[in-house]
């Protein structure tokens, strides 16, 4: 099936079979392999991107289903919002506050960190917390990622 | 409390940033399945066929319809395998009849085990084609609980006519509970939980024209991956490559290798074809090993003061299928059972069995966190038993403060320690006796909100084993004439941050700045020696051998400096800011390493030996609130008193610390593996097992204390594994005391809701035993 | 995991899904945002041979007032349920409901007549238009039609649906902004429910308290006769037949279910 989609900015056409998952899409056709898969049952978020600026599971998403869509990922996302050390205010946020180690679940634990303070600017760790209930993090206990949220909605507030 | 002097100016001991994180923040890093690479071009995809019955003997198996699908490129079975030696138990310990095979050989022992190998030309033909394989099993009696595979009826084995892996029996004398006014005993599981790395296993293989594999591999030692993949295949070492991409987490489970990396590695032989698996979560929850596993029964006699005088442990543990590093486990638990407590008389055993259930492996802290588990629950029983505060017996049991090594009645050299000062300083942290206030007022009131606190104090292992078994490890420091600089290290990172800590101890001997230096590891044809990373043993003995290496590297660069200079090598020092050697007291006048770089290579390898496993220590307070009407517990708060000796990298101890701690805390609140009484697992997936989510777990109090140890320069022990060790019994004991006033002495965990609920009526039913 | 092979359409209008729907046959299932069919067919629990896409047909998805009703179109999202203020001031149960489904990601995705369809006993949103006493409309080869929800849920993850209907509108009464909770017990934030209550006007439902979300009728029928909301919630789990799992065998779940029922009509303004 034909599939034209904007990744990452660039807008591409490609012939799909219809089961391909975006997630498969985007790492095997698009070779953006920053998109990790982490479990069959849309519960760990590691495979989350932006699709038309919300945050998605793309595990659980047809590829043929974004067609006409704008899709972002990882490696796209410093390019929406380019910080001095050209990481997006969330990537940046991450390494000040150590919230990544083995780094599996960080480009979707950033894509829904960055989708929850697209729609909340300014959370508070409640609503942190419970916005990423559905990205699991088997090397952090969370609590810097939730430093890193709240780091980023500052500093992003700070340099509106 | 000791505080340790650093150089003025000294990076070490600062939160340092992670050099690793902008690549893994913006394009990922590039883990096992994102590997591109020339020697893995046109791999045909493995899918394994596993069994589906948790005993059974295999009546047949029919590949035709998947071998007559379109893009299957072949179906593997154990037949296939006849060239492949047969399978040595992973320890000598163990019975030679109970390795598991590559593929399962006649008979299936566990749900989960790999029965065939599907060769397909991509992945999601592969799921396709490995439904069409049919495979007749005959179905035998199935034991799943230890307890009941240590009656032997049922037999995994039959040839060996026992279940029993391994087991030691209490070495005493006599009734060592004999003169104790206090007797309290009880049973604790242990539960077997899922390690659950958020990356999957997965192995790519090529063999090439060198008459070699070259395996990537995710795994927490390349050289320890070589010599089980080797093993498994009956290949010489030599004959064998591993290269280790980024690694998505491992926990213990990634310790050498599985079957399927091996057949991987043999497919890719046979078939003169490279070859790649990455497996399912599904598959990762049945068939990488579990952690934990083990049933308890303690028994701890003392005096009505809160002495207590002996204690008894005896250890039932679930090996699983086929015996791991699991039913090892049990030697760790034993040796650390007395824990931080002087208790005159032990009586220490331990039993390991084989289920028909997924093998049980090392999870963060293997062994340890079950034997303080074991302890704090027991130290709890008994001042519950003569009503005297657990804080309270705890302190008045403790080993003095020591700063000279002491061996404890377990056995294990404590290297130094001050439990004493740990619980004192996380008690005053916690604010122990304005939350026992609250507590009181609570119960007072009759309110359903509850409130619970639970104390643990803990002393673990670290560094116990290391390169070719022993605590050394070795490092190789090289600068190069552009002014940059090489670390090669046998130990493996995955999430720790090597990158960046050796970095900074290199750095601070040489003066290159931290982003021209470069850590590798992972590469037996780059570092064919290394211990890996695992027991927490990183930093204490391959952060040591990098500091060595560097030294000993200025040395070497100060005596080519003085032939050079034509001055005495003792008139050199290093010149940081310029990363290189100057004649004291003239800055300017020397010589760059660089520069001594370009005329001669510049490397130092070093072997750094430890005289020992080191001890770190600490105390854990957890508070957690339990609603009596639903049964349901939250964790409020955790502080956490965790002493590894002295930190290099306080941002990255903490967040070892804040992991180790939320997988400590689920254990006691939420994880469980569970199994049906046919073995069948029931929690297969992330959606049944609830591995810990941001919203269980509240933001963590840290206390930090640094007591050094003497057994390496840098005064470090190990952190990787003591948030896990201290806060399951914190937790569990938490959720307990919560409901304690209603009469409930013992929650087995996970302290899910309905067992807090049963419980607590229960216990108004006066029916708990 | 992946699904198996399926051939895909997109419809360009319920009505046209409806045709494509008579044309496919039973091997046919719709698709919207697919949180819920998805999952199955990767487990290879479901292995539909043409997915009939109706995530981008135009004018089904919408929150709006009509009449004393709310009409909502099946295809509205969870998320955008959450954030309409038409729902938090008219029916404000159905929003709060949908802010407890699954994960943000989720809620972006999955939409109400998707939940509804799939009839999942422990899900949020079945449970909350049970409560709400709607009126499902549904397309099909014979037309529209009406089902009452209290006809809806058949069995489990079964529904009155006829092969080859298309659930296109939920109206539920309107309430006004108060007296309405939905009180869900879960493990983990994300997860389903081991045993929720919604309540809204004097109605209770029940998640996960038998095969199909199910009305607490007898602690109805003692509100209505004047009872406390504590002796009518003792009443909760009667007539229930909750399923036995590793969260809750039935006896417990019979418990929750009568706490959960006292606090949530508590929160909801009945002492």
């Amino acid at each position: 099936m034909r599939l034209s989609t904007t990744v990452n900015g660039s807008t591409r056409t490609d012939d799909v079979e219809p089961r391909l998952l975006l997630a498969h899409y985007l790492r095997d056709v698009c070779g953006l392999k920053g998109t990790n898969i982490g479990c069959d049952t849309t519960s760990c978020g590691a495979c989350t991107v932006h699709v038309d600026g919300e945050s998605v599971k793309s595990c659980t998403v047809l590829a043929v289903q974004t067609d006409g869509s704008d899709v972002t990922t990882v490696e796209g996302l410093a390019a929406t919002r380019p910080g001095p050390d050209g990481m997006h205010p969330v990537q940046a946020a991450f390494r000040a506050e150590h919230g990544l180690q083995c780094g599996f679940c960080t480009p979707g634990m950033v894509m829904a960190t960055a989708g929850l303070l697209a729609e909340n600017p300014k959370p508070t760790e409640r609503e942190v917390r419970e916005a990423l209930e559905g990205n699991l993090c088997r090397c952090t206990g969370y609590h810097n990622i939730v430093r890193a949220a709240l780091a980023a909605a500052e500093s992003m507030a700070a340099s509106e | 409390m000791t505080t340790v002097d650093l150089p003025r100016g000294s990076i070490l001991g600062t939160r340092v940033q992670r050099l690793e994180d902008p690549e893994f923040l913006t394009s990922g890093a590039v883990y096992t399945d994102d590997v591109v690479d020339e020697r893995l071009t046109g791999a045909v995809w493995v899918t394994f066929v596993r069994a589906s019955v948790a005993h059974a003997t295999i009546a047949s198996i029919d590949a035709s319809a998947a071998l007559a699908a379109d893009g299957c490129v072949g179906v593997i079975t154990a037949d296939d395998l006849a060239d492949v030696p047969a399978q040595a138990p992973m320890m000598p310990i163990f019975p030679a009849g109970m390795a598991q095979p590559l593929l399962a050989t006649g008979r299936v022992r566990y749900v989960g085990e790999p029965v065939a190998a599907v060769l397909t030309d991509d992945r999601y033909l592969g799921e396709d084609i490995a439904e069409l394989v049919e495979i007749d099993y005959a179905p035998l009696p199935v034991v799943v609980d230890p307890i009941d595979s240590a009656e032997d009826e049922t037999l995994l084995f039959p040839e060996l006519g026992t279940n029993v892996v391994c087991s030691r029996p209490a070495e005493v004398d006599g009734d060592i509970f004999a003169g104790c006014p206090v007797v309290v005993t009880g049973t604790i599981l242990n539960q077997r939980v899922a390690v659950a790395p958020l990356e999957v296993r997965a192995a790519a293989a090529a063999w090439g024209a060198d008459d070699r594999l070259t395996a990537w591999v995710p795994n927490q030692g390349a050289q320890g991956t070589q010599a089980s993949l080797a093993g498994m295949l009956g290949l010489p070492v030599s004959q064998v490559r591993i290269i280790t991409p980024a690694v998505g987490g491992a926990f213990g489970a990634k310790v050498g290798a599985d079957p399927e990396a091996a057949v991987v590695g043999w497919i890719a032989r046979r078939i003169g074809r490279p070859a790649r698996w990455v497996e399912t979560r599904s598959e990762n929850m049945v068939a990488m090993t579990h952690g934990r596993a083990q049933v308890q029964t303690v028994t701890v006699g003392g005096d009505r003061d809160g002495r207590v005088r002996a204690y008894r442990l005896h250890v039932l543990q679930d090996s699983g299928a086929y015996p791991r590093y699991g039913a090892m486990l049990p030697t760790l638990t034993l040796l650390m059972a007395p824990g931080v407590y002087d208790i005159d008389r032990l009586e220490l055993s331990y039993t390991s069995v084989a289920t028909n259930t997924t093998p049980v492996g090392a999870y963060r802290g293997a062994g340890r966190p079950e034997a303080t588990a074991a302890i704090e629950r027991a130290m709890d029983m008994f001042a519950a038993e003569i009503g005297l505060d657990p804080a309270v017996v705890r302190r008045r049991n403790l080993l003095p403060p020591f700063t000279e090594p002491i061996t404890s009645k377990g056995g294990a050299a404590y290297d130094s320690g001050d439990y004493a000062m740990a619980l004192d300083t996380v008690l005053a942290a916690a604010d122990y006796d304005a939350l026992r206030r609250e507590q009181a007022l609570r119960r007072e009131r009759g309110d359903i909100i509850q409130l619970g606190i639970g104390v643990s104090v803990y002393v673990e292992i670290t560094g116990g084993g290391g390169e070719a078994g022993a605590s050394k490890e070795n490092a190789t420091v090289q600068v190069h004439a552009d002014g940059t600089a090489t670390i090669l290290t046998g130990t493996s990172p995955h999430g720790q941050g090597h990158s960046t800590v050796w970095a900074m101890l290199a750095s601070e001997e040489l003066g290159i700045p931290m982003d021209k230096i470069t850590v590798r590891w992972g590469d037996t044809d780059l570092v064919p020696e290394g211990g890996g990373t695992g027991g927490s043993r990183s930093l204490q003995q391959g952060g040591a051998a990098v500091r060595q290496a560097a030294r000993e590297l200025v040395d070497v660069a100060r005596a080519r400096a003085a032939d050079r200079l034509e001055v005495s090598p003792d008139d050199l020092e290093v010149d940081h800011a310029n990363a290189g050697l100057t004649v004291r007291g003239v800055p300017g006048t020397g010589v760059t390493f660089a520069e001594l770089a370009a005329d001669e290579p510049l490397l130092v390898r070093s072997v750094f030996r430890a005289p020992g496993a080191t001890y770190p220590f600490g105390a854990h307070v957890a508070v957690a609130e339990v609603d009596v009407e639903t049964g349901r517990a939250e964790l409020t708060r955790l502080i956490a008193l965790d002493d590894a000796g002295v930190v290099v990298n306080p941002l990255i101890a903490e967040g070892q610390r804040h992991g180790g701690l939320a997988q400590g805390a689920a254990q006691a609140l939420l994880e469980e593996i569970r199994f049906d009484e046919d073995g069948n697992p029931i929690t297969t997936t992330f959606a049944d097992y609830p591995i810990v989510s941001a919203t269980e777990v509240p933001s963590f109090e840290l206390v930090t204390t640094e007591t050094p140890t003497t057994y390496n320069p840098l005064g470090a022990k190990g952190i990787g594994e003591a948030g896990s060790i201290g806060s399951t019994p914190a937790v569990q004991n938490a959720v307990i005391d919560a409901v304690a006033h209603l009469g409930v002495r013992h929650i087995d965990m996970p302290t899910s809701s309905m067992r807090v609920w049963s419980a607590i009526r229960a216990a108004s039913e006066g029916t708990e035993h | 995991m992946i699904p198996a092979s399926f051939d895909y359409v997109r419809a360009g209008s319920l009505d046209d899904a409806v045709a494509l729907l008579a044309e496919h046959g039973d091997d046919a299932k719709l698709i919207a945002g697919g949180h819920s069919l998805l999952p199955m067919m990767k487990l290879r629990l479901a292995f539909p041979t043409v997915l009939i896409d109706i995530r981008t047909v135009p004018d089904a998805a919408y929150v709006r007032v009509d009449g004393d009703v709310v009409a909502i179109g099946a295809l509205t999202r969870h998320c955008d349920l959450v954030a309409s203020d038409v729902l938090r001031a008219e029916a404000p149960l159905i929003a709060t409901a949908a802010g407890f489904v699954g994960d943000p990601q989720i809620r972006h995705r999955g939409t109400i007549g998707g939940s509804l369809s799939h009839a999942d006993p422990a899900a949020d949103l079945p449970t909350a238009v049970l409560a709400s006493d709607a009126v499902l409309v549904v397309l099909g080869p014979d037309g529209r039609r009406e089902i009452p929800v209290a006809d809806f849920f058949a069995g489990y993850f079964e529904t009155a649906l006829a092969p080859g209907e298309v659930l296109a509108e939920i109206r539920v009464p309107r309430t006004g902004p108060n007296g309405y909770h939905y009180e869900k017990f879960v493990r983990r934030a994300n997860d389903w429910a081991i045993v929720a209550v919604a309540t809204v006007a004097g109605r209770v439902a029940l998640a996960n308290m038998a095969a199909t979300p199910v009305r607490a009728a007898a602690t109805e029928a003692a509100l209505a006769a004047g009872a406390s909301a504590a002796e009518a919630a003792a009443l909760a789990a009667e007539g229930t037949q909750p399923i036995q799992d590793m969260h809750a065998n039935q006896e417990y779940r019979g418990h929750l279910a009568t706490v959960l029922t006292r606090r949530g009509l508590n929160a909801a303004g009945i002492a």
